[in-house]
């Protein structure tokens, strides 16, 4: 008998319809995946199951858990469930703990809820739970608050939080889209033993296929809310009798066409960073002994040359966008100099780097962040011409700006509009139109298509390839993402604790990684080719 | 999920057409109009003279005669609180100009500088903070002589410190964004990047801190009248009245009720006014509605 059964599930919010006639089933020790890009509705499907819905949401069908219609459940009869029998994941380790608890305090706080226990049961079942998601008591104590823990810790905890009295299912909305490859494949291998361990059903959400194919024994796609495909997660994958799981499939292992990959060694290089380090004041061990800076880049030396591509990758917190910002004369460096295009540009005055500024710009990570809410597109996009010797007239100003818009793949229309109405690949094409409305030399790019779902990534990638073709620009990719890497990058550095520890072309070093910090980016990520492999493998 | 629809152009017309679709805008600024409207009126017309003491009339109800009733001198309530709108609107408005035009670029600043810079700007902010305001303002209006100039100067100045601490808390959760980097990359520099990028986002921030410091304005003002170094008899303020009325609240209610509500009325009106204009400048609300 199904653990979860979900039929004909339809639901609207004031109106508009989000879900059509949904079906998905668990049985109790069963991985589902579910997948979907962005508006696809699998997160509200999951709430749907919590029964967590926003105010002006109706659904209609059935949703049976464990013999118990969801649906028509009492306000008390679901409070008895959530976090009992059904235990939740969220996607952001970072805003999903109360940050003024200690960990301990949050993770008795359910199980003294359900169970009635005592303080003292409740920290014990607490200090239990915390030792078997890799949080043992000699170095995690339960007093720890979760700004004392990094991103991957902090998961666990709300994995600790989930499992702690042991539910029947688990739903894990992206439980590790915020994670960088290594802390994902060790959070993944956590949820895999814990389905095993207690036979727990698994609803595994997320947008990244080969994630799903690694964990998932049966899988659903989603697209605007309607269920395309679903079934065993290797035979779908291998036979992908859907054109739209064919699309996902194809867009997830996405390389762009790049004719011709840049030769190094030939011309002048564009930039040269030699010996960079950075240090940060560290905390104050005690009132007498100074303290120990923290060092984030240290010693770093690296060349780019005019058209060539290439990436910097590393786990989170390795050092990579300390060093970007350096590079992009955002922050000074507290040993060795940065040159660009044969001029120093540490330790200039923000005047004097007019002219670099102009041959140098960046894309960020966040496609929400990156713009201002209160301008509209024609200001933002114009903002780098700030630093031509002659100000543009306004009319030429449009111009200009109606030609990057051009060259992403925008139209002249979108000028008059505010960020807010764009979707994220819409974002992120404004934020590669903004860099390269100076005709830039390097784009310096931090994460650009990690936060984009996999069709829009693939596009953007597309992007990225034709203007590095069409107008020469070199770039410096900073990511953890190791497909990005091999798709668009001619050269690979790998970052660790604030080290390069290899550099190479980007085949040599993905393919056959010499280092240790290499290897272990390498083996943790996922890859939809091996995992759909050795899905068939093991069921012969 | 990109959502296609139809907006209006950020185009003065749009604006107005914003404007006009938005309840708490028009409601506020309707109030906000009429209270102006009152205290225009009272230079050319009342009811009655509001220097002129009738003592033969003194605290009586309101009727078809005096409609808001008389005080204890017998002078006519509605003529006073009409006039006293002119003394109050003034001294609040004036004061919370003075509080924003300096302590808003004093916080924008100290946040944009960082460092030591914002450490010694916020300390000296904190000292005058520490004072009590009222306090400060009996000595300043000792030093300088009574008067609603003096008045308006002494609230003004204890605006300072709390539009630079709200200026300085909303600049320095905007400074880490993306956004700024991006402009810092275009080369702008911390001044242009204040004036353009954080100022717009940090507006609402303030405009609602000055609403409630209006009212807090009009409290003060009737703070320091009631201690004699507000406005000075026979001109009537809203804040005077209210004491004069405090002791016989039970004996003749309306002197306190009518002014009261005077207060209560244009602070609401203000406070609708600053949530419309902000709803109506955040261009994210031109979806709803």
């Amino acid at each position: 008998m199904s653990l979860l059964e979900i039929e004909n599930l339809s639901l609207t919010i004031g109106g508009t319809p989000i879900l059509k006639g949904v079906e998905l089933a668990i049985a109790p020790g069963e991985v589902v995946g579910l997948v979907g890009e962005s508006g696809s509705g699998k997160s509200i499907t999951a709430l749907t199951i919590m029964r967590l819905l926003p105010h002006l949401a109706r659904a209609e069908g059935r949703v049976a858990f464990d013999g118990i219609d969801i649906l028509g459940a009492t306000e008390d009869q679901m409070c008895a469930l959530r976090g009992d029998d059904i235990g939740m994941v969220f996607q952001e380790p970072m805003t999903a703990l109360n940050p003024v608890k200690t960990i301990g305090e949050q993770v008795a706080e359910g199980i003294r809820w359900h169970t009635k226990a005592g303080r003292a049961e409740a920290e014990e079942r607490a200090r239990k739970i915390l030792d078997r998601v890799g949080l043992p008591e000699a170095k995690f104590p339960l007093s720890r608050y979760p700004h004392e823990l990094s991103g991957g810790q902090r998961q666990r905890v709300v994995i600790a939080i989930a499992c702690a009295l042991k539910p029947k299912l688990l739903i894990a909305d992206e439980p590790t889209t915020a994670l960088d490859v290594v802390l994902q494949a060790q959070i993944l291998d956590l949820l895999r033993d814990l389905v095993s361990e207690n036979r727990m059903g698994l609803l595994l959400i997320s947008h990244d296929l080969a994630v799903v194919t690694e964990m998932a024994d049966r899988l659903t796609i989603l697209r605007h809310g309607e269920v395309t495909e679903a079934g065993d997660t290797a035979r779908t994958l291998s036979e992908q009798q859907h054109p739209y799981t064919r699309e996902l499939a194809l867009a997830s292992m996405h390389v762009p066409a790049r004719p011709k990959p840049h030769l190094a060694g030939s011309a002048r290089p564009l930039l040269e960073v030699e010996g960079v380090g950075r240090d940060y004041p560290g905390r104050r061990i005690s009132l007498f002994r100074p303290a120990q800076p923290i060092r984030a880049v240290d010693d770093v030396s690296l060349t780019i040359e005019p058209a060539q591509s290439v990436a910097l990758v590393g786990r989170s917190g390795c050092g990579k966008s300390t060093l970007a910002r350096m590079i992009l004369a955002l922050d000074k460096p507290t040993a060795g100099t940065i040159r660009f295009r044969g001029e120093a540009i540490t330790g200039k005055p923000e005047a004097e780097l007019k002219p670099a500024r102009r041959d140098m710009q960046v894309v960020f990570q966040d496609p929400y962040g990156s713009f201002d809410p209160r301008q509209k597109v024609e200001k933002l996009v114009a903002e780098p011409l700030h630093l031509l010797e002659k100000q543009p007239a306004k009319a030429e100003r449009r111009e200009m700006v109606a030609h990057a818009l051009n060259e992403v793949g925008l139209g002249p229309r979108d000028m008059d509009k505010y960020p807010h109405e764009f979707s994220g690949g819409q974002r992120q094409r404004l934020s590669i139109a903004r860099a390269i409305i100076t005709r830039p030399k390097l784009v310096v790019a931090d994460e650009p298509v990690s936060a984009l779902d996999v069709s829009i990534r693939a596009q953007i990638l597309d992007l990225f390839a034709e203007l590095n073709q069409k107008l020469g620009i070199a770039y410096l990719f900073i990511t953890h993402d190791l497909t990005v890497a091999r798709a668009m990058a001619d050269e690979v550095l790998v970052m660790h604790e604030g080290k390069i520890v290899e550099r190479g072309r980007a085949a040599d070093v993905l393919d056959h990684p010499r280092s240790e910090a290499a290897q272990a980016l390498v083996a943790a990520a996922p890859d939809l080719h091996r995992a759909i492999a050795r899905r068939m493998q093991e069921q012969g | 999920m990109t959502m296609r629809i139809d907006l209006p152009e950020e185009t003065l017309a749009g604006v107005l057409a914003k404007a006009l679709g938005n309840r708490s805008f028009l409601i506020g600024l309707v109030i906000t109009l009429l209270i102006v409207a009152v205290a225009l009126v009272s230079f050319l017309w009342t009811p009655y003279d509001v220097t002129r003491l009738v003592i033969a009339d003194k605290t009586q109800a309101p009727s078809l005669v005096h409609w808001f009733g008389t005080d204890h001198f017998g002078r006519d309530i509605l003529s006073m609180i009409m006039v006293g709108a002119r003394n109050s609107i003034a001294v609040a408005l004036v004061a919370v100009g003075i509080g924003m035009g300096i302590g808003v670029p004093l916080g924008a600043f100290a946040a944009a500088r960082g460092g030591m810079t914002d450490e010694a700007l916020m300390r000296v902010n904190d000292l005058v903070f520490a004072f009590p305001a009222l306090l400060s303002a009996i000595m300043i209006t000792a030093i300088f002589g009574p008067g609603a100039v003096n008045a308006i100067i002494a609230i003004g100045i204890f605006n300072i410190p709390v539009f630079a601490r709200v200026a300085r808390a909303g600049a320095l959760a905007i400074w880490p964004r993306e956004f700024i980097l991006a402009a810092r990359a275009a080369g702008k520099g911390a001044t242009q990047i204040t004036v353009e990028h954080v100022l717009p986002n940090i507006a609402t921030l303030l405009l609602v801190q000055g609403t409630i410091q209006f009212a807090l304005g009009i409290l003060a003002e009737a703070g320091l009248s009631y201690v004699g170094l507000g406005a000075q008899p026979p001109m009537p303020s809203w804040g005077r009245m209210l004491f004069d009325a405090q002791t016989r609240m039970v004996t003749t209610p309306w002197m306190a009720i009518f002014p009261g509500m005077a207060i209560v009325i244009t602070v609401l009106g203000l406070n609708l006014l600053g949530d419309g204009i902000a709803d109506i400048l955040d261009p994210k609300s031109r979806r709803q509605r």
